[in-house]
């Protein structure tokens, strides 16, 4: 069954609420009451041909976007050629110094949901190729998430517009702006009544400042916010807690216990990047190596490691990370919160006697031990899945654990342009459309007639209003529900500004002009305030800058630009009240039924990243599914159910229903099932459209999270292929015998803190020790490394699986994506990957699973070297595996007789395939990395033109001021070292005992992966610890102690 | 041409040819032949015939010999060859093996010692038998097709010292051959 | 050995005589040149003439089309980075040991029965190894630089590495052609000799002349002749087995679970000469009702042939015993595992076949009902090239789905394209077999003369 049949098939089910169908009704009834200002009639039948996607002719599209893209392409040359008229202020050297050939690095930032994460975007000769971390952000540190990453492809996307249009015919901006202001018009003379903009979360000081103008032009006008990922039940936590708009900024290196009520906080929220670091440095166990981290968490005691409990309602890479993890069904996570308030003394909350008695109550006593004796160290972090009396409660926690004075949970204003309950601003936005309130509508980015619960007809009601403008990068449901469309421009190629969620303020500055014809939100909102149509994004940026920063605006403006924030802009901390009370709790819903769960995708999210390849091609966290998504259920209820892993089921919920895959998946509560929304997109160009199925069907707007009643499941005796980057055949079969030989071979290798300090080697002695090195005809000492001597470490007590690794490496080395059914066959191309085993009990639910990067090992005694029949691969002096592909003729016998199997082998030209041959994306691609053709090996090379490029530098360095070429330690990182937010990856020279790497290794946690075989691999891995509470000790899966061999 | 050249302008002649109809006579009438004293004589069969070359005298090739250098002349290319490309021309390090791996040139040496002796033995047969030759005078005989089916011959040629064609003719008779006839060039 | 041969245990005693009575030189030179320059071909032979052809052309079509593409139309993936194609290889290099195992080493153990068989199982190995030397070329993923593996001199220096068995199996497997083909020409002058001397049309007598290079029967000529043949019999055998050893290293010199054993040498020789003789059967039985030979190749000759197998079949059972024993007794999880899961993963119904093909099977081979009935022995043999191809499979695949770290295990299928390219293999043996019985002599005709001879002595029955 294909998807596209899921797809279809699904949407025949959804009438009147899904999403396709609805767009017909739309049409119709907006094309009787559109009144006949722009040229109604054929008008309609060519939004009608677009809001058919069958119809949209994509080869058409595609041919008139390679025109255009080689155009482009040349007008980027052109623009790195001469000097962009405003003032760009390099991040590294100024301008006037680049060299053609060398990279330039500028500081900028992207949005994660709204929310700033500072870059240092790369730019070859004018064009951006790459983006990291920007060190000075609080946000980032220097390090990215997956997202970030990956936007460079989105600013390449073959499937961005390139030019506006109205109803389906291009357009032009002056046309634009005319119709604007015919519609203004009436508006104007109502106060700016029938005006509403709709937008997702907002940060920009910039649009907030331009708001604020336009209200006071137009006090009438509304302005609506919607964004899934826009934190709802966070901020209305924080409203319920202290009646007021507050964002809560968490400094974990000084949590010595955590709690986390349904939290991802280590993958999810705007700032995960950060709190995925300063948790990192709270499990730190390497003292010399990472030094740094042992200063920043000066509450730790030198053998001391954080503890971190886990309560969820469906599995997460937090929870994978916790010491102690507790599978809860949704209502009992506010159960656990009451029970854990009231024991700490928290005036005013009481659970429900019923449900806590279903708390297993050991657990929850050695929860509150900790947590009672941590005077001031211990935070508790509510989930953005939960209700906002949960979050209400935590706060109530973090207060009376003494966290607030402690500094460890600071509470400052919120970030936000305008801190709102979107759910009813939502709301209020249908109900004016509805009531034909709405002459004119603008939606500023985001997609609301596809990410809005079904329980919520926005489409039907968007075509009530007069005249509809979206901005959006890429054609979506919504734009083929509007008159005009105005390409949205990128990050990377407009001026614009955000905030962190710290109120650090960041300014957007672009490092190529824009590829298309391509406007940003201030422009429409200029347009608005009739500040003329010419009117550029720098214009606008500069004039709310200097508006805000007076007279030393100037100074402050150079300086953000090369630094990449704004000095001292992180809002200061502010003093809040609680207001105690606290409603009865609930009782329990019966346990009959499925309790359905509702998460964004961890890769594609609400669907905004659907067209980026990469990141659909990324193995999803813990499931490692791509390009789909899926119903997640335990085997146990799989079983009870009789359903089987790819098995297609409707998902009835009252009147919606959706079809779906199954997924069965480990470590799943039982009787509940997750769906992930952002799939089933319909008009998502190429890569997104028709994957996987549409969970915001079954949403409901007043619970978005969670259903705990009323789901059935049918199946349809159908069948649907579901790519997963590991084996495929009998899932629950294959994990368990994985698991269990992942023990065997002790691959992951861990252990508990306390059997650490008694033996600190535990890691050396488990398994095979490694064959002597006399054990062979040869001498063992003909070889050895001189000089520089590259190697690697993998700390896997840091890494948290995350997965940003594999797409920072796909952006550095130009790995192409392959698409689903390539992916299916095992033939997915990623250098580094990162494995998951679950372990212990698997039918627990709380079952432990552990991550382990796996990129190439650079073995000194590579198996894949003496096969090779023609030298294709050899050893460098460096100790490098290095592939030569013009060398390769592509045996595939090195890639068998790896031991890791990280070889990939380019089975066709996957460069030019899923839509790749693209201009645009020619531009993307890293220059000093080979683009590799068809029928050649390729694998990790430690990013070996990063190696030379800083090679070449220290010889320069040598040659000026004389003595030996060396390459100073952390001034050459690999990508995936760059990317990694917890610094789970080191690299460097083994050669020079004090760099970091050669510390890491010393570190008695140390260990080869496979070294039993005698490959002498130069990445290795640091042993994973757990810190289990004494007091659940034996008793826990996560507590199990690994005896020693 | 030897001295007993003859100098009419009939058809040279090649010699005297006998035809036998079983190997044993064959082999009697060579062994025969050759203690009479002819020498430059030659013994023809459809199939080897043991003891019929040793009855005209034959009693070692050089076959084996140059097969066995050719075979040696193999070691030495097939193990120079993988050391001077691995050692002397473009070392390069594969896998932590040393330079010289010479277990690893093993097989391919073996390979080269047996092509190139292959090639010795059965290019030294053809050169010593002076083959390839498409005509030779022998090939003009009576019924000589049969040689390669069942006809067995002895050729007394012209060129040895006793030949006389009288005698030798009447020699042969006295072979119990079933007939005898003289070859011309 | 006339003298002994009246008390043979009955056991031992032969079934058959060598040749059907009633024969003399020139009737065999007569039966077995009149099938090329008098008879017209019999119908079964146009028959797989066309076959033949017609799956060639599936060979071709698939091989452009894959050349177009690229390898992804094959069921390979990470982890089986090898699939049908190896395995085809190593089956056809398997079936090729036959002939010069008949030719060269029968002929040191003098074995009067191998006369009648050899020609055609040279040729039979000459087409075998053809069949193979494709797979190379079809199989890596830039076949435009295949060159790069000879060791060509080149400006930019670069040589092969010859550490690599892929390398070796290039050399070992060109040299067996090379020297097998040297030894089935030798063989060939003087029966080419007696077509010249035999056919009457001057375009086939012309074409025989030449290549018979004036051959004329003299005893010097034999008397080198014998000795170029036995030193090239000589050099044959250790080729022989060098032979299969070297493709059994592309195996045993991995480190992957399940390839990296010793056993695998002598194994994959037994089982190469096993599948070898399989094939010659498989083609010799047809044939020789098809072109009257039964006064030839005589049930005697079935029957030792049959012995071969049964031994051989023996000897590969040994082997898959050994491996399962030396997988426990390592006490390695790796090999352990490897062969638990052999056995009873997802390819256990592959290695139970390969039980019932190749070690079960033969045992019938211990009747001598079987061994001298062309109908069950037609069959068996069937079963047993069947076997051996399957064996490969299991070693190829089901070591490399479930090899180190659990998570990079993978499955492998073949997909149209690998069949069509195994499919076309074949048929490009069967017309390669069809020309040769066609246009030459499928029994060295002078080696029967000269048995015929022997017989008459009364030296061998």
């Amino acid at each position: 069954m294909s998807p596209k049949d899921l797809q279809n098939t699904a949407t025949d089910q959804e009438v009147p609420a899904s999403m396709s169908s609805s767009q017909e009704n739309g049409y119709w009834r907006h094309a009787n009451d559109l009144d006949g200002s722009v040229a109604a009639d054929d008008t309609h039948h060519q939004e009608f041909d677009l809001a058919n996607p069958d119809t949209l002719d994509h080869a058409g599209r595609r041919n008139f976007m390679k025109v255009m893209g080689a155009s482009m392409m040349l007008a980027g040359l052109t623009s790195c050629a001469r000097q962009p008229e405003e003032k760009i202020v390099p991040y590294v050297k100024p301008p006037e110094e680049a060299v053609p050939g060398r990279f330039g690095y500028y500081a900028s930032a992207v949005s994660m949901a709204g929310y700033g994460l500072g870059v240092v975007a790369t730019s070859f000769e004018g064009r951006p190729t790459k983006i990291e971390g920007l060190a000075e952000h609080p946000a980032s540190l220097g390090a990215t998430d997956s997202h970030a990453q990956a936007s460079i492809l989105d600013l390449y996307s073959p499937n961005r517009l390139e030019s506006i249009s109205h109803a389906g015919t291009m357009g032009t901006w002056n046309q634009f702006v005319a119709d604007i202001a015919r519609v203004m018009g009436d508006i104007d003379s109502a106060a700016g009544a029938g005006l509403t903009i709709l937008t997702e979360t907002v940060t920009s000081p910039t649009i907030q400042w331009q708001m604020a103008r336009l209200m006071q032009l137009f006090p009438e006008m509304k302005w609506r916010e919607h964004d899934p990922m826009g934190r709802n039940n966070t901020r209305m936590g924080a409203l319920q807690a202290f009646g007021e708009y507050t964002e809560t900024k968490i400094d974990f290196t000084k949590a010595k216990t955590i709690l986390s009520l349904d939290a991802n906080f280590l993958v999810e929220g705007p700032a995960h990047v950060r709190y995925a670091r300063d948790f990192a440095i709270t499990r730190s166990a390497s003292a010399t190596a990472d030094a740094a981290d042992y200063e920043a968490r000066e509450h730790f005691s030198h053998d001391e490691m954080s503890r971190l409990y886990v309560a969820e309602c469906t599995p997460t890479l937090t929870g994978a990370a916790a010491d102690h993890l507790q599978v809860l069904r949704f209502p009992l996570v506010e159960t656990l919160a009451r029970v854990v308030a009231s024991r700490l003394g928290v005036a005013g909350v009481a659970a429900n006697a019923d449900n806590a008695a279903q708390l297993d109550t050991a657990w929850v006593d050695a929860l509150v031990e900790d947590l009672s004796h941590s005077n001031g160290h211990a935070v508790v972090v509510a989930g953005e899945s939960q209700p906002p009396v949960v979050h209400a409660l935590a706060h109530a926690i973090n207060a009376a654990l003494g966290a607030v004075e402690s500094g460890l949970v600071t509470y400052i204003d919120s970030p936000e342009a305008d801190p709102t309950d979107q759910d009813a601003s939502l709301g209020k936005l249908v109900d004016d459309l509805n009531n034909d309130q709405v002459k004119l509508l603008i939606v500023l980015g985001g997609n609301p007639v596809y990410n809005t619960p079904g329980s919520v007809d926005v489409a039907a009601a968007m075509a009530k209003a007069g005249l509809r403008v979206h901005l959006t990068s890429e054609q979506n449901e919504t734009s083929e529900h509007c008159h005009w469309v105005i390409p949205e421009s990128h990050a990377l190629e407009s001026w614009g500004d955000i905030r962190a969620y710290d109120g650090t303020h960041s300014i957007v500055q672009p490092l190529i002009r824009p590829l298309y014809n391509s406007k940003t939100a201030s422009q429409i909102l200029a347009v608005l305030l009739d500040e003329g149509s010419a009117v550029s994004d720098y214009d606008i940026v500069r004039a709310g800058f200097d508006a805000k920063n007076g007279v030393l605006a100037e100074a402050k403006w150079r300086k953000a630009l090369s630094v990449g924030v704004v000095e001292d802009s992180a809002f200061p901390a502010k003093s809040v009240s609680l207001r105690g009370s606290f409603p009865e709790e609930a009782p329990l819903p019966s346990a009959e039924g499925l309790e359905l769960h509702f998460r964004l995708d961890p890769n594609i999210g609400d669907g905004r990243h659907a067209s980026n390849g990469w990141l659909q091609e990324l193995p999803k966290p813990l499931t490692r599914l791509t390009w789909d998504n899926a119903l997640h259920i335990h085997p146990t209820t799989a079983k009870e159910r009789e359903l089987e892993q790819e098995d297609v089921v409707i998902i009835k919920v009252g009147d919606r229903e959706v079809r779906a895959a199954v997924m069965l998946m480990f470590g799943h509560p039982k009787g509940a099932a997750t769906l992930h929304l952002g799939y089933g997109r319909q008009v998502a160009g190429y890569i997104g459209k028709d994957r996987g199925f549409n969970a915001f069907t079954l949403q409901d707007v007043n619970s978005r999270y969670y259903i705990g009643a009323g789901v059935t499941l049918a199946k349809t005796g159908r069948n649907y292929l579901l790519a997963r980057t590991e084996e495929h055949n009998n899932i629950e079969k294959s994990l368990q015998t994985q698991a269990q030989k992942a023990e065997d071979r002790h691959l992951i290798r861990a252990n508990t803190l306390e059997n650490y300090k008694a033996h600190p080697d535990f890691a050396q002695h488990m398994g095979h020790h490694a064959p002597s090195r006399e054990n062979t005809l040869y001498n063992p000492d003909e070889k050895d490394y001189a000089g520089l001597s590259w190697g690697m470490t993998i700390d896997l007590n840091r890494c948290n699986g995350c997965g940003v690794c594999t797409v920072a490496c796909q952006a550095e080395n130009n790995i192409p994506i392959v698409g689903k059914q390539e992916v299916s066959k095992g033939r997915e191309m990623h250098w580094i990957r990162v494995d998951r085993y679950y372990k212990g009990d698997m039918y627990n639910d709380s079952v432990e699973a552990a991550h382990q990067p796996v990129p190439c090992m650079q073995c000194e005694n590579a198996p894949c070297e003496p096969v090779c029949p023609v030298g294709g691969t050899m050893h460098s002096a460096e100790g490098l595996n290095d592939m030569i592909y013009n060398r390769c003729v592509g045996t595939r016998y090195c890639a068998n007789n790896c031991p890791y199997k990280v070889r990939r082998f380019n089975f066709f030209h996957y460069q030019i395939r899923e839509e790749q041959d693209a201009p645009q994306l020619k531009m993307m691609r890293n220059p000093n990395v080979t683009v590799r053709s068809r029928g050649v090996m390729e694998k990790c090379t430690y990013c070996v033109q990063r190696i030379n490029r800083a090679r070449i530098d220290a010889k320069v360095a040598a040659s000026k001021v004389g003595g030996e070429t060396v390459v100073p330690d952390g001034t050459l990182v690999t990508a995936c070292q760059a990317a990694c937010p917890s610094q789970a990856i080191d690299f460097g020279n083994i050669n020079d005992p004090s760099s970091r790497v050669s510390l890491r290794k010393q570190n008695p946690r140390d260990y080869g992966l496979l070294a039993d075989i005698g490959t002498r691999p130069r990445t290795t891995y640091l042993a994973k610890l757990q810190n289990p509470s004494p007091a659940l000790a034996g008793t826990d899966a996560h507590a199990e102690a690994h005896s020693e061999h | 041409m030897s001295a007993h050249g003859h100098e009419d302008d009939t058809p040279k002649v090649h010699g005297l040819i006998a035809e036998f109809d079983d190997p044993e006579t064959l082999v009697k009438a060579t062994t025969k032949a050759h203690e009479a004293g002819y020498r430059t004589m030659d013994a023809y069969s459809p199939f080897p015939i043991h003891g019929l070359a040793e009855a005209m005298g034959v009693r070692k090739t050089y076959v084996s010999l140059v097969t066995l250098i050719g075979g040696l002349t193999g070691t030495a290319t097939g193990f120079g060859m993988q050391w001077f490309a691995s050692v002397k021309h473009y070392p390069y390090s594969i896998g932590g093996k040393p330079l010289n791996s010479w277990p690893a040139f093993m097989p391919i040496t073996f390979e080269l010692t047996i092509l190139f002796a292959a090639f010795s033995a059965l290019g030294s047969m053809l050169l010593f038998n002076g083959l390839p030759r498409p005509h030779h005078p022998i090939f003009n005989a009576k019924r000589f097709e049969r040689a390669s089916s069942d006809g067995f011959f002895l050729c007394i040629e012209e060129t040895d010292a006793q030949y006389d064609t009288d005698q030798t003719k009447a020699f042969l008779e006295g072979l119990g051959p079933v007939e005898v006839s003289e070859v011309l060039e | 050995m006339s003298a002994e041969a009246k008390n043979i245990p009955p056991a031992l005693q032969v079934v058959a005589p060598l040749v059907e009575p009633g024969h003399n030189y020139e009737s065999i030179s007569r039966a077995v040149s009149d099938v090329i320059l008098e008879k017209p071909m019999p119908k079964p032979w146009f028959g797989t003439l066309g076959l033949g052809f017609m799956l060639l052309g599936i060979l071709g079509a698939s091989t452009a089309y894959l050349f177009w593409e690229g390898l992804g139309l094959w069921g390979i993936n990470n982890p089986v980075g090898w699939g049908f194609a190896i395995v085809n290889l190593v089956w056809w290099i398997g079936i090729g040991h036959a002939g010069t195992l008949i030719s060269a080493i029968l002929l040191l153990f003098n074995q009067d029965w191998r006369t009648a068989i050899n020609r055609f199982a040279e040729a039979m190995t000459l087409v075998a190894v053809m069949c193979a030397g494709i797979f190379p070329l079809l199989h890596v993923g830039r076949p435009w630089a295949i060159f790069f593996i000879f060791p060509l001199p080149n400006t930019m220096a670069l040589w092969p590495q010859f550490r690599s068995p892929l390398l070796w199996d290039v050399f070992a497997i060109s040299t067996y052609f090379t020297v097998s083909l040297l030894f089935w020409f030798t063989g060939l002058i003087p029966d080419l000799a007696t077509l010249r001397d035999r056919s009457k049309k001057g375009i086939g007598r012309m074409i025989y002349g030449v290549l018979a290079l004036g051959w004329r029967g003299s005893a010097r000529h034999w008397y080198r002749y014998e000795m170029a043949y036995l030193l090239l019999g000589g050099m044959s055998a250790p080729l022989v087995v060098s032979v299969h050893t070297i493709v059994s290293f592309d195996f045993a010199v991995s480190v992957i679970p399940g390839w990296h054993t010793t056993i695998f040498p002598p194994y994959f020789v037994a089982g190469a000469i096993y599948s070898g003789f399989a094939m010659v059967l498989t083609i010799m039985i047809p044939v020789r009702i098809w072109f009257g030979m039964t006064d030839f190749i005589t049930t005697r000759h079935l029957d030792n042939m049959a012995k071969v197998m049964l031994a051989t079949g023996l000897v590969v059972f040994y082997g898959y015993c050994c491996e399962a024993f030396y997988a426990w007794y390592s006490g390695s999880d790796y090999e352990r595992f490897m062969m638990m899961n052999r056995m009873t993963g997802p390819y256990g119904w592959a290695y139970a076949c390969l039980l019932l093909c190749n070690a079960v099977s033969p045992q019938f081979l211990w009747f001598k009902w079987v061994r001298t009935n062309p109908v069950p022995l037609f069959i068996l043999t069937i079963i047993v090239n069947i076997g051996m191809w399957l064996e490969r499979y299991v070693i190829v695949v089901t070591s490399l789905t479930r090899d180190y770290l659990p998570s990079a295990w993978g499955e492998y299928a073949g997909t149209i394209f690998d069949w069509a390219a195994y499919v076309g293999s074949i048929g490009l043996f069967l017309f390669m077999m069809s020309l040769f019985v066609r246009f030459l002599p499928m029994i060295t005709i002078f080696e029967l003369r000269l048995q015929q001879h022997q017989i008459d002595n009364g030296e061998i029955r």
